[in-house]
This record gives structure tokens, sequence and C-alpha cells, in this order.
């Protein structure tokens, strides 16, 4: 027999984890509009091996198989995965990957809830530390939308030796960025680069800036829907694009512009799906509000100044690390525990 | 008028029409009343009838306990005339299933008051009133039943500015206030202005949650015609609906925008708060002299005919329920609401004072939980808390019995409501973790609180044997330095010329102080003696002490009345 409250909301982490999966889809269909449906057969890929992952630990554990399987988190996990990697990336770079979110950042810390990190940014840091050639290599535009899904499902189970993915590969839009910045005596600016290249949008790289937009599009509904607050993803857009503008506005020849920092990369995935895993980021209102921030400015130097293409797994990591400080630090005042005007001392 | 707001709540299904919508319905007197004497918050009444009496309805069957805790206690009464049949440990409406003394009452039938008479307030002095509202029996009837005369006391400030009349009602199923205003609204602002009168309050709010409209009108037009009201300091106010609004401390945030913490009486900040069922309670003692004796409770849930009853006190609870006519498939009973109330131990047990709904429950209306699921930090117990806690990191710290960070993370700020439980996702009985670290912490304290005093008991005991024994030595020694210079003198007077040959030893010796001439052991008995006898009429060790001992005495008598009063359980404040 239960206490009280004997009431519950029709609500479940199921249920949390199903709309989150909802809100990227907007993001996923604008992805397979201008990349095709190979990014698809990545998402399975990614499920496939999240839930196989997921079963054989549980099983392990001693763990209520159904109702975990059921709950949703390694899908997220998994997703999340397969659309921060290149999309004709080989099928065991993400199985391996995926697995490695599962078994090691998620059930070797002790499963749903437990996990200091963020897993699928676990898995993407380790990948792209371990395989630096195969996490770099995005296709451009224009050779991916020549091939049809027959051939990119080769590519991706490297089935057709004639034609490798080096051939197809160009540099991303953050290539472009830091191309312009590191070439400092050849006085190549952003403008001049970005003018010659060929996968330039109107915002960021043409197709990406739409799949971003898909991105905000679903976090703003998942915002409406109040599964995440505000504070996580808008001070993270808010951190970005004040610091990319005000380097802009210094120097617009190297540093690129805070709306092409928005819509490159990670940045609108991270924003609205990645740092907002509950799990893993800040938890109190001020809390969120500086882990947030810290992520968003370690993502932009990382971009500027650092050796990788994209900060954002780092970035996330490293402020995984600081979430107990700042949780504690920030502890929101109790009711009767703060200021009071009103307190009568007659 | 200007409203605050509280954090968090929850919106449930409010489930209320149904009863609301009939009229009050008087229960009639079962074939046995089990009156329990432990029905409000404080000391156990003592029993003033034994089996065998014959008792008229109003007549207290049992006086105040005003030994143990002072005031508080309050007297309990029969609730109709009959026989006293027994006076007995019967099992009470608590979830333990515990049993304490009951007054078993055969009702006559007749259903004979005592003779009453109004109690004239205004010619009473305030103590007088306090004592008379106490052998009333009147306590909160929101379900807290404190003892309503400790509140009416003056507190450290001898005005009240604000009194707040909690008509919110804000528990899913229960509607008992709702009627009550909808069909005694008189009786009820009579008994507020009493209140107001005894309170000497500045001003009176009547908060009630906005879709309680028919209420919010009865109030109001009883307010217009009301002749007793002297000027417009009596406001009735709609406040929005949302759980836990009927919070005491919700609501007078909600009127005042004052927060009163834990721990700390309204009264220190210029508030006291009685629910509806209160005043009207108090009403019918003062201005009727009927002492409390009956309730309304709103009979709810898996019935066919949900609706509200005038019930006499100490009623079974399946003979009420029984006028509602329960499905097959009632599972259990819960006194209270569906987010605060408790699960009770059977269906003979009482309805008693602090019994304000009885709701029926069924495994379809209160399915038992799915699966808890681990935490996932999502926060929304957080969004959900009116306390403004951070109910997720509580539950981590309960579940590990790190009972120190949880109560640094203020656990005993919770009031147990139920939001945090209500809106989880991993279905985690939250509250019963905190449920758990409380009593925890609670037994912790009592057995700290004993070893303390064991170890300063201990201590002090070291510490005078040492300082008895110190002074025993010194008194010894300055003793016996006395008897024998008095010897020595004696001596000198008889034989001068053994002094003188003390004294040129003395001269001799240098620096040496006179060492007299050892004295004959009979006459050392004798001087012992002589101090035996004058210790015997002498004070004893603790005549004579220093300032510093005496301070360090008063300091482990304080430390030790700290641990006691630390020790004694907390009290809500209000109701």
């Amino acid at each position: 027999m239960n206490n009280s409250p004997y009431l519950h909301k029709a609500t479940s982490v199921q249920a949390i984890m199903l709309r989150v999966l909802l809100a990227l889809l907007p993001g996923i269909v604008a992805y397979v509009w201008f990349f095709g449906a190979a990014i698809l057969l990545q998402i399975a890929l990614a499920s496939l091996t999240a839930l196989t992952a997921e079963a054989v630990v549980l099983k392990l554990r001693n763990k209520p198989l159904r109702l975990f399987l059921t709950d949703g988190s390694a899908l997220v996990t998994a997703w999340l995965i397969a659309l921060s990697f290149p999309p004709l990336a080989p099928w065991w770079l993400i199985v391996l990957a995926t697995a490695i979110a599962i078994v090691v950042a998620k059930h070797l810390y002790g499963g749903l809830g437990q996990n200091p990190f963020n897993p699928a940014m676990v898995a993407f840091a380790l990948m792209i530390i371990a395989y630096p050639q195969h996490m770099s290599q995005w296709p451009s535009l224009h050779a991916v939308v020549q091939m049809d899904f027959a051939a990119q499902g080769a590519m991706i189970f490297n089935l057709s030796p004639t034609q490798t993915l080096d051939a197809l590969t160009m540099a991303t839009p953050l290539d472009v960025l830091r191309t312009a910045l590191h070439n400092t005596e050849s006085k190549t600016t952003i403008a001049s680069v970005w003018a010659n290249y060929p996968g330039a949008g109107s915002l960021a790289g043409r197709g990406w800036e739409w799949i971003a937009a898909g991105y905000l599009a679903g976090g703003l509904w998942l915002m409406q829907q109040r599964i995440i607050t505000w504070h996580l993803p808008i001070a993270f857009i808010a951190t970005l694009g004040l610091v990319a503008g005000v380097a802009h506005l210094i120097n617009p020849a190297e540093f690129a512009s805070p709306l092409f920092h928005l819509f490159s990369g990670g940045a609108m995935l991270a924003a609205f799906f990645i740092i907002t895993d509950p799990v893993s980021a800040a938890t109190t209102p001020y809390g969120k509000l500086i882990f947030a921030t810290g992520v968003a400015f370690i993502t932009w130097i990382i971009r500027c100044f650092g050796a990788y293409p994209d900060g954002i797994a780092f970035a996330v990591l490293l402020m995984n690390l600081c979430v107990p400080l700042i949780d504690m630090a920030t502890q929101p005042r109790v009711f009767g525990h703060k200021k009071q005007d009103r307190i009568r001392h007659e | 008028m200007r409203l605050f707001n509280f954090n968090g709540g929850v919106k449930p299904e409010p489930h209320k029409k149904d009863a609301a919508e009939l009229p009050i319905a008087v229960s009639p007197a079962p074939t046995f009343l089990v009156i329990p004497l432990h029905q409000s918050i404080g000391g156990t009444p003592r029993p003033l009838v034994n089996a065998g009496d014959l008792v008229l309805k109003g007549q207290r069957i049992g006086a105040a306990d005003v030994s143990t805790l002072g005031e508080m206690s309050s007297a309990v009464h029969a609730s109709t005339s009959g026989q006293v049949v027994a006076v007995e440990e019967r099992c009470m409406p608590h979830p333990s299933g515990l049993s304490a003394l009951c007054v078993i009452i055969q009702p006559d039938g007749r259903d004979q008051w005592i003779a009453r008479q109004p109690f004239d307030y205004r010619h009473h002095s305030p103590s007088d009133t306090r004592a008379y509202l106490r052998d009333a029996g009147i306590v909160g009837l929101g379900g807290a039943v404190f003892p309503t005369h400790l509140k009416i006391s003056s507190g450290k400030h001898s005005a009240l500015d604000t009194l707040i009349i909690n008509g919110a009602e804000c528990e899913p199923f229960i509607t008992c206030d709702d009627r009550l205003m909808r069909e005694r609204a008189d009786a009820v602002l009579r008994g507020i202005v009493i209140l107001r009168e005894l309170l000497n309050a500045r001003q009176v709010l009547i908060g009630i949650e906005d879709n309680k409209p028919e209420a919010l009108a009865a109030i109001q037009a009883a307010l217009t015609t009301c002749t007793e009201k002297n000027d417009a300091a009596i406001k009735v106010v709609a406040v929005p609906t949302r759980y836990p609004a009927g919070g005491a401390k919700q609501l007078i945030r909600m009127l005042t925008g004052i927060e009163v913490p834990h721990g700390k009486r309204a009264t220190d900040y210029g508030v006291q708060c009685f629910n509806v069922g209160t005043a009207y309670a108090v009403y019918e003692a003062i201005a009727l002299g009927q002492p409390l004796v009956s309730r309304i409770v709103t009979v709810a849930g898996n019935v066919a005919a949900p609706r509200n009853y005038e019930v006499l006190i100490g009623t079974p609870m399946k003979d009420l329920i029984a006028h509602s006519h329960p499905l097959d498939d009632t599972n259990r009973l819960i006194m209270g609401g569906p987010m605060m109330g408790v699960t009770m131990p059977g269906a003979d047990v009482p309805v008693i004072k602090a019994t304000n709904c009885i709701l029926v429950g069924s495994p379809k209306l209160f399915p038992p939980p799915p699966p808890e699921m681990p935490c996932i930090r999502c926060g929304e117990c957080a969004k959900a808390c009116p306390a403004d806690l951070q109910p997720f990191e509580l539950y981590w710290f309960s579940r590990a019995k790190i009972f120190g960070k949880a109560q640094e993370y203020h656990l005993f700020d919770c009031i147990e409501c139920g939001c945090c439980a209500y809106v989880c996702p991993s279905n985690i009985p939250l509250v019963d973790y905190y449920r758990f670290a409380k009593s925890e912490i609670w037994a912790h304290e009592r057995e700290k609180a004993s070893a303390d005093e064991a170890r300063e008991r201990y201590e002090f005991r070291q510490l005078r044997e040492a300082r008895e024994q110190q002074e025993k030595a010194a008194r010894l020694a300055a003793k016996t330095a006395a008897s024998r210079a008095a010897l020595l003198a004696n001596m000198a007077e008889n034989n001068p010329v053994s002094n003188a040959t003390l004294v040129s030893e003395n001269t001799s010796g240098a620096t040496t102080p006179a060492k007299p001439a050892a004295p004959t052991p009979a006459e050392l008995i004798a001087a012992a003696l002589a101090r035996a006898r004058a210790q015997a009429t002498e004070a004893k060790n603790t005549t004579h002490l220093s300032t510093a001992q005496q301070a360090e005495i008063d300091a482990i008598e304080a430390r030790r009345a700290e641990i006691r009063t630390q020790a004694q359980p907390h009290f809500p404040p209000d109701d």
C-alpha cells in the first residue's frame, strides 16, 4: 500500500524521451532533404547498436529489460551520435561510438540518471581523438546530392572500392573560418575564403544552416512543451552570439559573425538537445545559465583557436565536470529564507 | 487587492463537483461512538468518565492535559447523549494502526444537550476566554488540529496586523469547507468577527480559491448584511486555484507577501491563520455555548453518492461511508485528500476532529504507481515545489542517508504537500524518502540528546568529585594547621621552656618555618573529632563556589536545557 500522494500526473521518462526524439525530426527532415537518406541509415545503425548494448548490459546488471529498453533514453543518445557524426562515416565508427556511449559512458557509471558526462559527447570526443581522419571527412553538398541512397549506403559499408570518401569531402564552414584565422600572413580574410567556398550558404554552410534551423524549430517546441526550460538554450545562444559578435566587431576579417557560429557545426543541436541532457547538466536556474555560458564560451575558443573543427563535445564534457560545484554553489533560496521587508519588529 | 504569488504548485483534476452540489446531510448517530481522547496536537486529555456513566451531548469526557506540555492540549466531549460502555484502547485513525484510549458511548437516541450558555468573551479576561475555548475542545479543523486557544494568545507582539481565514480548500475531492461557506456563511462570518475581536486584528482577509464562486458569493453576501462588521477591514479574496494554495504558509504568502519560515510562528510576522471550519466552531462555542462535537466531512471517491455530512465526532468511518454507498471494488479508506491524506488501518476507526474528508479508494481510482525509475534530474519537482526546495537533491541525500546534507538543503522546510511526487516522471515516491529521512534524523537527535545528557551528567559528576576532593584537602590542611597552631599555643602556655627551645631552633634553621613539636596522638584524635563535628554542621560543597565554578555549572545547565527543548517534537505553528 503506497502513501500519499495517491494521484500522479500523466507523465513518464518515456514520454519525455519520445518528445525529444520527435523534436529532432525537423532537423532530420532537413538533413535528408539536403544530404540524402544516408543519415537515416546511420540513425538506424546507432539505434540498433544502442538498444543491443543496452539490453546486454541490463541483462548483465540484472535490471528489468522491458522497463529500461522502452524508456527511450538509449535512442536519444543514439540519435544524437548519428546526427553529430559525418553522414558518410563508415558503419563501424557509429557502431563503436554508440556502444561506447551506452556501455562505458552510461552503464559503467550506473545507468540511467547516474552518468556525470553526456554519453553522446563522450563518444564523439573519443572518436575524434581516435579516428580524426574519419571524423573530419564531411562530404560536400553537391557531391552527396549526386549520389543515390544505394551509393551512400555502399560508401558507409565500404562496398565501393572505386569511390573513396576523400574525393567527396571538402572543408566545412568551420574549417574555412579556421583557415582565415590561421593564415594571417597570406592576408586571407573570412570574406575572401567564403567567396570562393563552394558550400557557402546565406548564413553558414549551404544545407547545414537549414538543418540548424530545423533543430531550432524542434527545440522551441520542446520549450513550449516544458520539457526543457529556457535557461540552457538561451544562455548558450546568447553567449556564443555575444562572444562571436564582439570578436567579429573588433576584427571582421578573422572572426566570423555570430549568425555564422550559431548556424554552423553542432551549435543548434547542442543548444536544444545536447546541453539540455538533464542528467549531466546543471539543474538550478542560475546553474543552468552558468553551465550553458561555459559551454558556449569554450566552444567558441576551440572553434577559433583549437585543433578540432568543432569544440562542442569538449566544451560539454569540461562543463559536465563542473556541474556538482555549480549546482552546489547556486542552490536557490528556500521559501521563508528570503529577504523580507515586511517582517514586523514592533 | 494585490495578490502575491508562491512558486511551484500543481493543478490536479479537482473531482469536487459531485459532492459540492449537494447540501450537507446529517449523519445519524451510529450504534456506538468511539471517541479518542487524543484528538489534537499536544497532551492527551485525562478521561473524566467511567464505564456505566450516563453522559449528555456536549458533556466533557476528557479534560485538557495542562501538565505535560503546558496549555498544549484540548478537551474532548460526548458527541451525543447516552451511556459510556467502556473506556479502552481502540485502533486510531492513523496509518500505524496503533491503539489509544477511547471513550465508547452507546447513544440513547435522545441527543440531549447539556445546558448551553453563550460565553460573553467581551466581559472575560483573555486568559478566561482561552481556557473556555480549550475546554470547549476547539482545534484547527483544516486538518492540523492545533489547539485554537493557543493561537488566540497574544504572541510577542500584542497587536495582530492581519487575520487570515483559510477557505482555499485546495486538495482535490474535498468540499466540506465549500459547503460550510455556502450554507452557513453567516455563522462562519460571526466566528470570524469573534476571532478578529479576540486577536485585535487590524484587518481580516478571507482567502477562497476561485473555483468556488458560490462560496465566495455567499461569504460576500453575508459580509454585506452582517451587522457586526464594524468597518471595511474584512475582505473576501479570490485566490487562484492551484494546489497547495490552502497551505497556511502559501495562503499567507499569497495574501500578504509574507513568508513564514519553518519553525517560526506566523504571529511573529503579524499574521495568524484559521480555517473557516475553525471559525464556525468558534462561533458555535462562544455564541451558542456548544463545544466541538461534530464537523463537516466529505465522503468522496469510489462511492455511488459523494456528499458532505455533518458527522458526530467518534462515528466509525464504515457507518459514515455507508450513507454514500461505497462501490464493490473499494480497497481502502484515506483520511484527507489524495495529495496529503493517510491510508486508514481499517473501516472501524472513528471520525475525529482532523477528519475533513474520507476518500474511498479503489485500485482503479488510485492505481498503484508504475515502477519506480531512476531520477533523471529533470527538475520537474523543483519547478513544482511550493517551498522552493530542490526535491531531487533531497531525494539523493535521503536515499544515500546523507542526512546532514539533506538538512543543509532544508529538508525540514518540506511541507510534504506531494507536488514533487505528483509530477515526477520517474514515479519516485519522493515524499516517502523525505518522511524516512526526517524520522531517521529525529531518532538520531533523540539518541544524541540522551547520550549528550548522559555525558554531561558524567562530566559534571567528575568535575564535582574532583572539586570536592580538592576542597576537602584544602579544608583538611587548613584545619590541621589551625589545630596544630592551637595545640602549640596551649603547649607554649604550659611549657615555656620547650617553646623557647623551639624559637632558638627556628632562628638557627634560617628560612624553614617553625616546626612545631609533634602533638601527641591523643591530641590529634581529639582535634580530628572536633573537625568532624564541625563538618557535620557545615554547608555542602555547592555553597561556597568560586564565580568561575558557578559559571561553569550554569553553562552546563543551559546546555542541558537546550538539549531538552531540542528533543521535544516540533509542532506546526499554523492550521
